[in-house]
């Protein structure tokens, strides 16, 4: 029986429409929800005390600094690694055995689940290299973590630059390397910047891979290898051992709006950059 | 086009100057101003508590208190990732090459939610509950429902402690939930009306109900006298005999300021 | 000047190699660490064997790859129906507008934090399964659920862009030619785009896969093989983190054995993805 392909057009409209509905509904929740209960929390107290009572009063500044640490460690190390990938694998050379193996090691790498990294970092960096739960074993993991989307962002940048400006310049007998650094680098920069943005995001919000490489120290990092709990770690512990309700919600408001701010930022980036070259 | 492309620049010197900075902070010295305390969770609450008291004593140290577990703990004083290991169960095998120093005494608490009927719980029954053999509530007299049996992942010292003191040779049904910190065990009791589960007595609050063993509720008092069936000991697990800033911190908790502190906390001192 | 511009293009190519260079020192330590206990135990052993209990030499990691099969499987069965109404909608029926504001959400979406899921699932979602379905709550289709959710973004982003890449002219022809919008997109738009829509619906499987700190906190990490979605579970990842601790020797090269197991998992979801996608 076939049934009229207009009842049907409605019918499934109808469907999809709810679907979609609910999806929204249940994204929108979750970030609402936690607002509702995280906003309060936050206060001047909150973001610039030390924790007391093992989280349960007190702030969360310890956590802000090692988080803020992790994440620079990890830019330092994994931009010019990024960068410089990218750089290679557009400018240097054709499309050829090396650049698509390149290319797979960084989709592999883009592909390895955050507890693999955080067993490598731990067994190499916190046992086998002797830095213990530190700063650095933590920054050095999330550095791995990151280097994918670094590289990948930034090759769709540096590809989005006209090849034209290049021309011109090897016409007028300018080394590739100038070229790259005067010409092509800054007008693919905004491209770059979306990604490293982009990893900032990512990096934040890990928790696996800090856990176990930075350990979970609840005093403020001072140097390279001193331990420190994330904001991520922090509010995992807090929620998991039901220390301080109210606390929790807030270390999760302040890291959804960290993200959501640093997306929104590689975002309008990204948007703006394309305008240009599109 | 633009004539001068500053970042790189600026790149390397960021680069440069963190560098700078964090061998500036160097690590020589660091070591010797820093204490890595890493193990039970047990212990980890009255170790920060313990360490928060000492580090205002002693202006510039810091000690990091870090979880995992008390097998993870000694494993991270054989490989040196900490000085201090903190075990809450006894050391085995390889692990006796290691230098201990009881810091206090615990009981392990047997935890049901607070609208549980039940007050009191036989060493028998608690084995055939963990080991899977009664798995509703029905056979102790209570509402029929499904017990929902919680324990610790394989490493925790309570874990061992309570396999040692309990479960003779029997093994823990694989059915169990598993949770990797006595915080998280109190949690799931403390909402789950149905759920059974066992936590340092240490860490005991108003969440959950603490059963009594045989007749025997896990007071300070009870475990002073040796009443309690489930005691076990606090350690501090150091590579040899402890030196330096290791061996002040314990001789600190040793003293009488720190294990009148940890008594204040619900431990029981060793003297 | 050349030379100074060889030696460049040389540091270059050193920089390019650390990608590959990570991803092969991570994979050689792994294999390296995880291989022997593997081959002492015997492949089969490991695999197919259902007992793990390391400290006692039992290292059998069937249950847990089982558990992280049906936690994936759930994850799928909640989130791609979910995820390709929602693409199919924003792509193809919602207004212009709309979907302007809805798309870059919904990726934004993709960025919460995997803790936070987990966080949302033991305080509102297990609560409700332990109350009105029975059980611990903590339980395999919390995890599924939760999962699922985590996949939507990544699903739907992908999908939207696997249709969007659908020539108008193909859609043009189709309604000009008497057909109903949704007999289009049914008959034209998603065979169209069916690998892009592959691709997503394997890249959320492989992210659902290696989750580990959400699937922690709502699933229970009993170590048994589930009978029914009300039973605990213990996924690959969630053994691994919650072991990774405090194993040594044998132990901890089971841990990397685990990790093995999981790697080769995902690499041939990847490859797939990679695969299905080129064959546009």
């Amino acid at each position: 029986m076939r049934l009229d392909p207009l009842l049907t057009e409605r019918l499934v409209k109808s469907l999809l429409w709810c679907l979609t509905g609910l999806t929204i509904f249940v994204l929108i929740f979750i970030i609402t929800f936690i607002s509702v209960k995280g906003l309060p929390q936050l206060s001047w107290t909150f973001l610039f005390h030390d924790i007391e009572d093992m989280g349960r009063s007190g702030g969360i500044l310890p956590t802000l600094v090692s988080t803020l640490y992790l994440t620079l460690i990890a830019l330092v190390v994994a931009s010019p690694l990024g960068v410089g990938s990218a750089i290679y694998l557009t400018e240097y050379t054709l499309e050829g055995w090396v650049t698509r193996l390149i290319r797979f090691g960084a989709e592999c790498l883009a592909g390895v689940p955050s507890i693999i990294l955080g067993l490598f970092g731990f067994v190499l960096f916190v046992i086998k290299l002797n830095f213990g739960w530190s700063m650095l074993s933590g920054g050095l993991s999330l550095a791995i973590m990151i280097l994918p989307t670094i590289i990948r962002t930034s090759e769709e940048a540096l590809k989005a630059v006209p090849r034209e400006y290049q021309d011109v310049c090897f016409s007028l007998g300018i080394s590739k390397w100038q070229t790259i650094t005067r010409v092509v680098l800054p007008c693919a920069l905004p491209g770059i910047m979306t990604g490293i943005v982009l990893s900032i995001g990512r990096a934040i919000g890990e928790t696996a891979v800090v856990l176990f490489t930075a350990g979970a120290s609840l005093r403020t990092p001072t140097s390279l290898f001193d331990s420190g709990r994330s904001m991520a770690v922090h509010f995992y512990i807090l929620a998991r051992e039901g220390l301080s309700m109210p606390n929790a919600y807030g270390t999760a408001a302040i890291l959804i709006i960290s993200i959501l701010l640093i997306n929104i930022t590689a975002y309008t980036l990204m948007t703006r950059f394309l305008q240009k070259y599109r | 086009m633009q004539n001068k492309n500053p970042l790189p620049f600026l790149v390397w010197m960021l680069c440069g100057c963190l560098v700078l900075v964090s061998l500036a902070c160097g690590r020589g010295d660091r070591q010797s101003q820093t204490l890595t305390i890493a193990g039970s969770t047990s212990v980890q609450p009255f170790a920060e508590k313990l360490a928060e008291v000492y580090m205002k004593q002693c202006p510039g140290l810091l000690i990091n208190v870090q979880g995992g577990g008390s097998s993870a703990g000694i494993m991270a004083v054989q490989q040196g990732a900490a000085q201090i290991g903190a075990s809450s169960r006894e050391l085995h095998g390889e692990e006796k090459k290691l230098h201990e120093a009881v810091i206090a005494w615990d009981g392990i608490a047997v935890i049901v939610h607070p609208s549980c009927p039940l007050d009191n719980i036989s060493l028998t029954t608690l084995r055939q509950i963990f080991a899977g053999e009664i798995k509703d509530w029905a056979a102790l007299g209570l509402k029929p429902h499904g017990m929902h049996v919680i324990t610790r992942e394989e490493g925790s010292g309570t874990r061992t402690a309570f396999e040692e003191l309990v479960m003779d040779r029997r093994e823990i049904s694989p059915t169990a939930l598993v949770q990797d910190s006595n915080g998280a065990v109190r949690e799931i009791v403390a909402h789950d009306p149905h759920a059974i589960g066992y936590i340092s007595c240490g860490l005991v609050d108003q969440q959950v109900k603490a059963l009594a063993i045989e007749g025997v509720l896990p007071t300070g008092a009870n475990i002073k006298k040796n009443l309690y069936k489930l005691t076990r000991r606090f350690l501090f697990v150091t590579a040899q005999q402890p030196a330096g800033l290791a061996q002040e911190f314990c001789a600190f908790v040793l003293s009488p300021q720190g294990q009148i502190l940890l008594e204040k906390e619900g431990l029981i001192g060793v003297h | 000047m050349l030379t100074r511009e060889k030696l460049i293009e040389k540091a270059l190519l050193l920089l390019a190699l650390s990608a590959i260079g990570s991803l092969a020192l991570i994979t050689i330590f792994i294999f390296l660490e995880g291989l022997p206990i593997i081959l002492k135990t015997g492949v089969s052993h490991f695999i197919f064997g259902a007992h793990w209990a390391p400290t006692k030499g039992h290292f059998g990691i069937l249950a847990m790859i089982l558990s992280s099969l049906y936690v994936t499987l759930g994850a799928l069965i909640f989130g791609v129906p979910l995820a390709l109404a929602c693409a199919i909608i924003l792509a193809e029926f919602a207004p212009a507008s709309l979907t302007k504001i809805l798309k870059p959400t919904i990726e934004l979406l993709a960025g919460i934090p995997s803790v936070v899921y987990g966080f949302l699932g033991v305080v509102l979602l297990v609560p409700l399964i332990r109350s009105y379905l029975g059980g611990p709550g903590l339980s395999l289709l919390a995890a599924a659920m939760i999962l699922g959710i985590m996949i939507l973004p990544t699903v739907i982003s992908i999908s939207i862009d696997a249709m969007n890449a659908v020539p108008a002219l193909y859609r043009e022809g189709s309604i000009a030619l008497g057909a109903t919008q949704w007999q289009t997109v049914r008959k034209l738009v998603l065979p169209a785009a069916r690998s892009g829509i592959i691709t997503a619906i394997i890249l959320g499987m492989g992210r659902a896969i290696g989750e580990t700190m959400a699937v922690i906190m709502v699933a229970g990490n009993a170590l048994s093989i589930p009978t029914s979605i009300l039973d605990s579970v213990r996924t690959l990842t969630a053994n691994i983190a919650l072991e990774l601790g405090y194993a040594s020797g044998a132990h901890r090269e089971a841990l990397f054995a685990t990790g093995i197991v999981l790697f080769i998992i995902i690499m041939i979801l990847n490859s797939a993805a990679t695969l299905i996608a080129g064959r546009k």
